[in-house]
Order: C-alpha cells, then sequence, then structure tokens
C-alpha cells in the first residue's frame, strides 16, 4: 500500500501547542486533517487507508465473536498504560475469553475541546502500538468533538471482532460442581495503580496496571485444556463480580481459597491504606478460567509457561449451592461471603 | 505489608482458637458486645466468628457513627443542603442513609442540591476557602476518633476568620453510650441483652485513652479490652476477655498496646475541649435520648455553628415502620432477626442505617456472613 497523500493542507496540526477544537469534528477541512495526519497516521493498514466510512472485511472460517466496550478512565495516563492502550487491551480481551482470536477494531473519539494536541497524539499512538503489538487492526473509526466542560479530555469507545476456532465452545454457564478456579496473576494492579494515582498519595513503591492483550495466553490455553469451561477478564467490580456472574449463570457455588490468592504486596498495601478489597478491585490484564478437574494441572503449568501467566494460581473450587453463593476461606481459617459490589460509588477507572 | 499480614495470621488463629476452647468453662455462655462497627467488619470479613467456640457469643454494638444518627438529624442535614446558596460536605458513607420519606443526601443531590462528597474535614474547609459565595457546611458525624479534625477546621476557620463556613455537628461520645446501655431504665425496657464484658474500641480509645472505661469496669462490674480492628486483636482480646470473667475479674485491659495509652492523646483531648463541649443531652437512634452523649460548638465559635447559623430546629423523626435497627443497635437482635434483612432491605435498597454504613451489622452479616444462615 502506498502512502497515502489525498489531501495536503496549508500548515500542519501543532502538536506542540495545539488544542483539540470544535472544528475537529464537524466533518471539515479541519477534521479531514485531524484524521489525516493523526489517526490515519498512526493506524495505517489498507482497510483505513481507502477512507470509506465503513472496512469491508474477509474473515476466516468459523464463528465470529464481537464485543464493545468504551473508556473513561481518569486520570487519562497511569502507570503502565493510559486510555489508549486501555481501550485496546479491553476489547481485545472481551474477544479473547470467547477463545477469539482477535481481528479488527473500529475506534470511536469524543475529544473534549481544549484538549491539548500533544497528549491526543500520546494516546493514538500508545493505542497504535497496542494494536500493533496485539496483531489487530483498528479498520474504521469516528471522531466527535464536544464543547470545553462537556468531556473530560478524551472518552474511546472500541468494537472488535474475531474468529473463535472450531470445536471452541467458552461459556460462563458451563462451570460444574469440582471445577477449579484458577487465576491468571495477582489481583488489583489495574485499579490500584489507578486510584493511588488519583488520590494524589506518594507511595514508595512503583505501583504498575497490569493492562495487557491476553488472546496468546488464550490461544495457549485453550490448545492445552479443550474442555475448558469458562473465560473472563475481572475488569470492573473485580474477581468478587466475575465469580459472582459464574455463579448465577452455571448455577452453582465457588469457594476460595485467600491464601492462594495472589496480591502482591505493594497492592495490598493500598488497598489496606485507601480501604479497598483487592477482591474487588479492576484488573485490565489477568483472566479468571473454569476447567475440569482433571486439566486444573496441565492447565496451570500451560499458564505457568506464558509470561502473563507466570504467577496463575489455582484459586478455588466450584461447588454444588443452590443460593449460588461465592464464599471463601479466610487466611484466618473463617469462612466469608465474597458477595456482589454494592452501590459504592467508584472513580472511573476502565 | 509484613506488618498487617502479622495480623492475620491463620496459624496463629487457630493457636488462639484452641486456647480459647480449652479455657472456656464448657457450662456457660459468655456474651462479648463489640462496640465498635469496626470490630463487626472485622469479625465477619475474616470470619473470625467461625473460631470462636458456641460458648461466645459476640452481640454487636451501637458503635458505627452512620447507624446511631437518628432520622431527625439526618432531615435536619437534608433541610440544609437544600437551602440556597448552601453546598453541605459530607462523608460517603452518610449519603444513602434514608431520612424521611425515603429521601437521602443521594437523592437530593440528584436533584440538584449541591452536596459534596469528601474524605476529610480539611476538605470542607478548603472548599469554603475556594468558594466564598456559597455557604459551606461541614456535617460532621463520628466518635471520638473523628472529633479532633473537626475541632481543628473550626479553629483554623477562626484564624481565618472565615465568613462562610460552617459545622453541623454530630459527634457523639463512647463511654455514655456504654454506660447507657447497661443503666438507663429505658434501654432494659427496651430489652436490651445481658452483656458480659465489652470489646472496647480502638481507634477511639487511642485519643481517649483506657482510663475512661475504668470507672464503668468497676461500677458496673463488666470486664473491658481495648482491642486492635485486625482479626487477631479481636481473638486475643475475646480470650483476655474470657479470662477475666474466668476469674471474675472485671478491669480495664488494653490489648491494642501498639497504639492506646492510659491517658491517650492529650493534645488531641485539649483541642476538643477547647471549641466543643458536652450537650446535655442526645437522641441516639437504637438509644433515644442519652445525657452527655454528644458535643456541640462552644460559644465563643457559635457562628461556625450551623444549628445556630441557620436556626435549625431540632427534630424527633421515628424509624421506618419495618425498621428494627434500633434493636439491632442494642444488640437486642441480630440483623438476621429483622423481618426485612435480605428482602426489602438490602445494600442497594437499604430501608435503616445499619445496611449502609460498612461498619453497620447488617450490612457486614449481608456482605460477609449470609452464608451461614444459608447453610
Ligand atoms: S435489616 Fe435493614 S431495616 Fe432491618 S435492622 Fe437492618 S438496616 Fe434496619
Amino acid at each position: 500500500m502506498s502512502a497515502p497523500s489525498r489531501r495536503r493542507f496549508a500548515t500542519p496540526l501543532d502538536f506542540e501547542r495545539g488544542q483539540v477544537e470544535l472544528s475537529h469534528g464537524s466533518g471539515g477541512r479541519a477534521m479531514a486533517q485531524l484524521i489525516e495526519e493523526l489517526f490515519a497516521a498512526a493506524f495505517r493498514n489498507p482497510w483505513l487507508d481507502q477512507r470509506n466510512d465503513q472496512a469491508c472485511l474477509e474473515l476466516p472460517p468459523g464463528r465470529i465473536a464481537m464485543t464493545t466496550d468504551s473508556y473513561v478512565v481518569s486520570p487519562l495516563f497511569f502507570p503502565g498504560g493510559d486510555i489508549g492502550s486501555l481501550a485496546v487491551h479491553g476489547t481485545v480481551n472481551d474477544l479473547a475469553m470467547a477463545g477469539a482470536r482477535p481481528l479488527h477494531l473500529s475506534a470511536g473519539f469524543i475529544l473534549e475541546a481544549g484538549f491539548p494536541l500533544a497528549e491526543l497524539r500520546r494516546i493514538v499512538e500508545s493505542m497504535a502500538r497496542a494494536a500493533r503489538a496485539a496483531g489487530v487492526t483498528i479498520v474504521t473509526g469516528d471522531t466527535k468533538v464536544v464543547e470545553h466542560g462537556k468531556g473530560d479530555g478524551v472518552f474511546i469507545n472500541t468494537a472488535g471482532i474475531g474468529v473463535i476456532p472450531e470445536g471452541i465452545e467458552l461459556s460462563g454457564d458451563r462451570a460444574r460442581p469440582g471445577d477449579g478456579v484458577l487465576l491468571s496473576g495477582s489481583l488489583g494492579d489495574h485499579g490500584v495503580a489507578v486510584m493511588a494515582q488519583r488520590s494524589g498519595l506518594e507511595f514508595e513503591t512503583a505501583l504498575e496496571s497490569d493492562s495487557a492483550a491476553l488472546h496468546e495466553l488464550v490461544a495457549v490455553m485453550v490448545a492445552t485444556a479443550p474442555g475448558l469451561r469458562c473465560l473472563r477478564d475481572p475488569t470492573r467490580g473485580g474477581l468478587a463480580a466475575t465469580l459472582n456472574e459464574i455463579a448465577d449463570q452455571s448455577g452453582v457455588g465457588i469457594r476460595l481459597w485467600e491464601t492462594a490468592i495472589p496480591v502482591k504486596p505493594p497492592v495490598a498495601a493500598v488497598c489496606e491504606l485507601l480501604g479497598l478489597d483487592p477482591l474487588y478491585v479492576a484488573n485490565e490484564g489477568k483472566l479468571v478460567a473454569i476447567c475440569p478437574p482433571e486439566d486444573v494441572d496441565r492447565l496451570l503449568a500451560a499458564m505457568r509457561a506464558h509470561p502473563l501467566g507466570a504467577a496463575a494460581a489455582l484459586v478455588g473450587t466450584v461447588r454444588e449451592d443452590a443460593h449460588h453463593f461465592v464464599t471463601m476461606e479466610t487466611r484466618l481459617g473463617g469462612q466469608r461471603m465474597v458477595d456482589w459490589l454494592s452501590g459504592e460509588q467508584l472513580p472511573r477507572i476502565c | 505489608m509484613k506488618y498487617i499480614d502479622e495480623f492475620r495470621d491463620g496459624a496463629a488463629a487457630r493457636g488462639l482458637a484452641r486456647q480459647l476452647a480449652v479455657e472456656i468453662q464448657p457450662d456457660r455462655e459468655y456474651r462479648l458486645m463489640e462496640f465498635c462497627g469496626g470490630h463487626t467488619h472485622a469479625i465477619y470479613r475474616y470470619g473470625v466468628q467461625d473460631l470462636l467456640p458456641a460458648g461466645i457469643r459476640m452481640i454487636h454494638g451501637p458503635g458505627c457513627p452512620v447507624c446511631v444518627l437518628p432520622v431527625g438529624r439526618l432531615d435536619m442535614a437534608l433541610d440544609l443542603a437544600t437551602r440556597p446558596n448552601v453546598t453541605l460536605c459530607s462523608y460517603g458513607d452518610m449519603l444513602r442513609v434514608p431520612g424521611s420519606g425515603g429521601q437521602s443526601l443521594l437523592r437530593a443531590k440528584a436533584a440538584g442540591a449541591e452536596i459534596r462528597m469528601i474524605y476529610s474535614a480539611a476538605e470542607a474547609l478548603e472548599l469554603a476557602r475556594r468558594h466564598s459565595e456559597r455557604e459551606v457546611v461541614f456535617f460532621a458525624i463520628g466518635f471520638e476518633t473523628t472529633t479532633p479534625p473537626t475541632a481543628l477546621v473550626i479553629q483554623q476557620a477562626a484564624a481565618l476568620d472565615l465568613p462562610n463556613f460552617s459545622v453541623f455537628c454530630n459527634h457523639v461520645l463512647t463511654p455514655p453510650a456504654i454506660v447507657h446501655l447497661l443503666d438507663s431504665p429505658e434501654a432494659r425496657e427496651l430489652d436490651a441483652v445481658a452483656i458480659d464484658g465489652f470489646l472496647g474500641p480502638a481507634h477511639v480509645s487511642v485519643v481517649i485513652g483506657s482510663r475512661p472505661y475504668e470507672a464503668f469496669a468497676s461500677g458496673y462490674h463488666k470486664p473491658v479490652v481495648i482491642a486492635g480492628f485486625e482479626p487477631l486483636d479481636v481473638m486475643q482480646s475475646i480470650l483476655m476477655l474470657v479470662r477475666q470473667l474466668n476469674e471474675g475479674r472485671a478491669e480495664v485491659e488494653n490489648q491494642y498496646t501498639r497504639a492506646v495509652t492510659r491517658d491517650g492523646n492529650a493534645k488531641a483531648q485539649r483541642l476538643v475541649a477547647e471549641i466543643l463541649e458536652p450537650r446535655s443531652v442526645f437522641e441516639w437512634r437504637g438509644l433515644g435520648p442519652v445525657p452527655r452523649s454528644a458535643l456541640q460548638i462552644r460559644a465563643p465559635y457559635a457562628r461556625f455553628d450551623a444549628e445556630r447559623r441557620f436556626a435549625l430546629e431540632p427534630r424527633t423523626v421515628p424509624d421506618h415502620r419495618a425498621c428494627q435497627c434500633g434493636a439491632v443497635l442494642r444488640g437486642a437482635i441480630k440483623p438476621t432477626d429483622c423481618k426485612v434483612f435480605g428482602t426489602a432491605c438490602t445494600p442497594e435498597t437499604p430501608l435503616g442505617a445499619c445496611m449502609v454504613s460498612a461498619e453497620g451489622a447488617c450490612a457486614a452479616y449481608y456482605s460477609y456472613g449470609r452464608y451461614q444462615e444459608a447453610a
């Protein structure tokens, strides 16, 4: 594909001091320039280069997985990522949790007038890097600009499609008593990194979001354990929400073992300080897998062999329970419920 | 983190549980009240109750500041929040507590009232400094732990001569509430249960020290053990109470020696005494009017007192008909004994305050302990 050279603009966008203006979303020349010099330049691929309002795609055979998610994280930049990389990882992961190979994304931007173009470029370039690294293309997009004070810098929506290989059937209603509950790594890294940044508190240890694309780990897992029942990424609402969903969908109970759940010491310390429970804190690069008991050891070994699953652990088991409760054996040796998060007003973390 | 883990260690907990099992006298029941919501929360969050022998019964006390504030005081706050030009600053926990007619601060906020959720008294003061055009009112609630920061912002507002800042003071006192639980004829008529001993507050005692409990420990012959908020603190303190009861002692003991002294924090006490003074009487949810159990702003600082500044009329409003928070707060019933627990009253749709605050017994039961009823 040759370099796009359709239009030339009198003066290039000022990515040092320039700002988003209402005209950047109005469908006129200014918008064309923003698309040309920023989005198209960063995301380059044959579909986008055609400059059509839609991408026409040839897909490999298999069932298609499709998903969409909107990203409103504040602050926009946090240790370990930014809203751009998050918008790619989050949607790629939603596809991956169906066992799909993610292929293409769309990207919709809602920009606030006055937002620095320099920061927008940082976000878009980070998004492009994340997409390249994940092997997905951003094939279509949209930009809208809202008045100053009516947005919070940048909101991003991404939708994605992927193809599910033959024979893979993952679903939240397939958990059965006796199944193992596996977690791919430590809990709470993303939410704590973002909230620590928001709180303005200084922490001695660097806290980093775990934001990452999980489809390659998933590919290894489905290859290793074809009997895998279900995968979920515990984002908003954390592990607690994810397991309660699965318990409800499958009509089972789940028992966790607190001592088996990996939480990094600095994350645990910040949770303590901010009054958070790591079970409820969002993750952006972790997954929960439910698999038949006979697959647990093999699956765990395969996960641990992958860099994104190095700290994977068996954290609980599926049980019969008419109430579909998720409970936990505490470190102390007692029991507690791990209920849905109730009505707490959490800040925007994803 | 190592520091925290030490107080949640499973092996140590099992050791304490074994010790308790050995030391309790099989033919008696130990009815122990944990005064503080913080203890209730720890007990359920860590599953402490599962480790206790059957003879030990934990009774949840009224030490949850959000829970004990009666509907009338909340209605006064709602009244304030809906006045023109007022910005009401409130701790987040308070926002969802139902007031009269199903109104809450959260609903008032959605309807347009200027209500800010804050994490500290200092934030409210800062807001007043930045918004000189608004009347900024800090909705102060809490036991002795949160009182010094409130006194401090009043002192600072006076030093700055801030014309637009005031405090709606609802600070309550622990020792009078404990005495009231044991003592008052009303409390007895209200079927308050017999209590053999108390787990004393952790953070409150950091401020007031352990001395204020001495008079009633000896006067009422009830042992008190001041207990930290970690689960092992709680277990260790229960063991200390059991030993006192077995030996017929009724003393104030301090398990939480890493933070509590006999005399407490003298500087904080002086600050509070300079700005605030006891009210002759204050109404508690569940306990009714309790003499000298709360604080008000002293006359020299009257201009920072929202009650005077806005001529707020005190009011007494009955709880929601179905709500049994009062009985829960007196330890007279368990949360699950309330008819609406888990049905009409859940954390999403709280009918009573005890279901709202993380320190409320009903919320702790609902969030952490419900599996027991189902088992
Ligand atoms: S269940 Fe609800 S109404 Fe009943 S005592 Fe608890 S908080 Fe009050």
